[in-house]
């Protein structure tokens, strides 16, 4: 590690930068370092790992930084979606005039390997992604669904374990999940056709009244945020699916389910959120660069 | 990670399954007892209590769930243990998909709203539950259960979007399987 920035401050050691003292100075003071943010980017680095919130339209500042290391012919991992959701095409053509590659692993379904798994069947075999693509909306689905309470309540517990984020509109109304199935879309399609968050059909699961799921339990299934990306398109909203149905996971549980032409469907479930999971997934994005 | 595979636990599809019992007792029985076995899952029996065919027998219609491969054998198991299934051909299995509203149900003309659907001509309509909580602004849900010839849930379905965005209410739909299978 030689370098560490953040929105504000940055910290460069071409010897290994201290990540402990960092991380400690960044609790305490709030910065990393005494060096801009630009030094970092400016630094001498094999890999850049672009891990900037998610901004939609033009992805900035993720995409810009992607675009300063592609252009030095240095590999990029994103833990950002917005440049490969928003710009995928642009993206990869920054990327074929580089030697270095783009990885994005980490942004589709946290410690879960979706986009590794997707190209290792070949996208031209995948017909169709579908599953559980946000822990926040599926556990309060899930909850609402197990103890029959209202949505609002269910949310307000949510937020207090901090599962559901204080403003949870990313999550609940579906664009979190949107994004991941964008993203899987472009790969489908090599980003022919290029799809984008405005493409998306999306609805969300804040309307949804428990009478509902209610309803869905009397007959054998239950109400999931499901996600689904094909070549032709992206569509996520809550759906009935059975309740023994591999992809009534609940809880915070993602799963996904990738349907080929030639080999069936395989799934897959685990942490689709979370710290650790998101660094587990761009280290295992770093470690495919060696 | 687990390989899922075209599970057969997870490829299931709705059928309805029209059987005549002789009016005695444990019949019922007899004739459900296959289908679990034979790895299907009840989903509602409708038992028509006082209505007899023609012949003198009951008429029973049960929704099942099972995978498709497994469905023939379903169907001559029961037949093995002495029930009449009721089909003329292939086509008298339906399919059934479920789709819940949710909305201002009873304001928006929920008959009308269910004439609609009947009028999709490869769909019909086999039950319908309410579940409008009191003091709730009256937003109320609704769980339909369409029967539609195999193959054309899609059509089925759309019909149904159209007429709830009409109306302004929330459609869930249920998640079909597209691709092959």
């Amino acid at each position: 590690m030689v370098g560490i920035a953040d929105s504000t401050s940055g910290v460069v050691d071409p010897d290994g930068v201290d990540v402990g003292a960092a991380f400690d100075r960044k609790n305490r003071e709030g910065t990393v370092g005494t060096a801009d943010p630009g030094a970092v980017l400016a630094a001498e680095y094999d890999v850049l790992v672009e891990a900037t919130p998610t901004t939609l339209g033009d992805a900035e500042p993720g995409f810009g930084h992607c675009r300063r290391a592609l252009d030095r012919d240095r590999h990029v991992v994103l833990a950002n979606k917005g440049p490969v959701a928003e710009r995928y095409r642009d993206l990869r053509a920054l990327e074929r005039d580089s030697d270095g590659r783009v990885l994005f692993g980490a942004t589709v379904g946290g410690a879960i390997p979706v986009v590794s798994t997707v190209e290792a069947f070949g996208t031209g075999d995948v017909t169709a992604v579908r599953g559980v693509l946000n822990g926040t909306a599926n556990f309060v689905l899930s909850r609402m669904t197990a103890e029959g309470l209202g949505y609002e309540h269910v949310l307000a517990e949510a937020q207090d374990l901090g599962v559901a984020e204080p403003d949870p509109s990313f999550d609940v109304d579906g664009i979190d999940a949107a994004l991941k199935c964008t993203i899987l879309a472009n790969l489908l399609t090599g980003g022919d056709p290029e799809y984008t968050l405005d493409d998306a059909e999306v609805e969300g699961i804040r309307d949804i009244p428990g009478s509902a799921l209610e309803l869905a339990a009397e007959d054998g299934r239950t109400v999931k945020l499901i996600g689904e990306a094909t070549a032709e398109g992206v569509r996520v909203g809550p759906r009935l699916v059975g309740a023994n149905d591999a992809l009534a996971v609940s809880g915070t549980r993602n799963i996904v389910r990738i349907e080929t032409e030639t080999a069936g469907d395989l799934a897959i479930s685990g942490r689709g959120a979370g710290g650790p999971e998101t660094a587990t997934a761009v280290l295992a994005d770093v470690d495919r660069l060696r | 990670m687990t390989d899922e595979g075209r599970d057969p636990e997870v490829d299931v599809r709705t059928y309805t399954v029209r059987l005549e019992l002789a009016d005695e007792p444990g019949e019922l029985l007899r004739a459900l007892e296959p289908i679990a076995e034979s790895g299907g899952n009840l989903l509602s029996i409708f038992h028509e209590r006082g209505s007899l065919t023609p012949r003198g027998r009951v008429p029973v219609e049960v929704d099942l769930e099972c995978p498709p491969a497994k469905f023939d054998d379903l169907v001559e198991s029961v037949r093995e243990a002495g029930v009449d299934v009721v089909r003329a051909g292939a086509e008298e299995y339906r399919e059934v998909v479920s789709v819940v509203l949710v909305g201002h149900l009873v304001e928006t003309d929920l008959s009308d709203t269910l004439e609609r659907l009947e009028s999709c001509p490869t769909a019909s309509v086999v039950d319908l539950s309410l579940n409008a909580p009191e003091g709730r602004d009256d937003v109320s849900s609704a769980r339909i259960r369409l029967a539609v010839e195999g193959g054309a849930a899609d059509v089925a379905l759309s019909t149904v979007r159209e007429v709830a965005e009409e109306k302004d209410l929330r459609t869930i739909e249920p998640l079909v399987e597209e691709g092959p299978s």
